[in-house]
């Protein structure tokens, strides 16, 4: 099993590509958060609020970006999260999600976060804190 | 209007950490780690149990706060946080509830932008913390001025 504790600053997690978003991503994410906004799922509400089409919940991107962390359940936990929604996700965008380790302070390992489309722009940002037991 | 609401606090709901909802949401954001929903792997793991994602308390009920009325739709989601004592664990039962932190105008590029902080907890049932979370909510002046009217 790989383990944070060998990973020095500056170091990355291996990053993560997901699939294109489709908009049955979006439905399963609307059924089981309960957030039913209509921009996220129906492109007639999305034009009507002035977007080109559906864009995907900032909580679906942020759902994914914690799975880089999940493999290390044993060795530790999210104890913070914190994330700034920076650009909409559309449908088809290609989004890489990556954390690389900031700080290392006795048992806590600082990490900054972002998930980019595939033009390279970030969609999202922030820190997590892991905290180690 | 939002103003006036700072302080304010819903009544704590209870929820609980159910096993489907845990699954159906690891599955939604992609997240196939057996801790989430094989009994095994959480019966072998250091909680002696399954655990939840970090953004599960998303899905919680946190009560409502008389006076608060958010539209359902032209809101934008600035900012979130979470903060755990520990991971939840599957079958826990949490007391939830979440207070009007902040709330604060600034000028950006479509007007004056209304930023509203809520902050939401999830209690044990002896009343100890175990996450705190707070959102972000960025609020349009065209979308104050429909709710004024």
């Amino acid at each position: 099993m790989s383990t944070l504790t060998q990973l020095q600053v500056g170091e990355s997690i291996k990053e993560v590509q997901l699939d294109p978003v489709s908009r049955i991503d979006l439905i399963k994410y609307a059924g089981a958060s309960g957030d039913f906004n209509p921009i996220h799922t129906i492109d007639e509400e999305a034009r009507k609020a002035g977007l080109p089409g559906i864009i995907a919940h900032g909580m679906w991107t942020m759902g994914n970006l914690a799975k880089l962390f999940t493999p290390y359940f044993e060795e530790g936990y999210v104890q913070d999260y914190s994330i700034r929604f920076k650009g909409m996700v559309f449908l088809n965008d290609v989004i890489t999600l990556k954390a690389s380790l900031k700080e290392a302070l006795d048992n806590k390992l600082r990490f900054q976060v972002q998930a980019v489309n595939q033009n390279g722009r970030e969609v999202l940002k922030g820190e997590v804190l892991f905290s180690q037991y | 209007m939002f103003s006036e609401q700072v302080g304010k606090r819903s009544t704590k709901v209870k929820n609980v950490v159910e096993r489907g909802a845990v699954k159906k949401f690891a599955e939604a954001i992609g997240d196939f780690h057996p801790i989430y929903f094989d009994e095994e792997t959480g019966k072998n793991s250091r909680y002696q149990n399954n655990i939840a994602p970090p953004t599960f308390p998303r899905t919680f009920d946190y009560g409502e706060i008389e006076g608060l009325n958010l539209p359902d739709k032209g809101l934008i989601h600035g900012e979130q946080t979470f903060h755990y004592k520990r991971p939840l664990v599957i079958g826990e039962e949490l007391l939830c509830y979440f207070e009007v932190k902040k709330y604060f105008e600034r000028k950006g590029n479509f007007g004056e932008m209304g930023f509203l902080v809520l902050e939401s907890f999830g209690e044990d049932l002896t009343g100890q913390m175990i996450f705190s979370s707070t959102s972000t909510i960025v609020i349009s002046e065209a979308v104050r001025k429909v709710l004024t009217k």
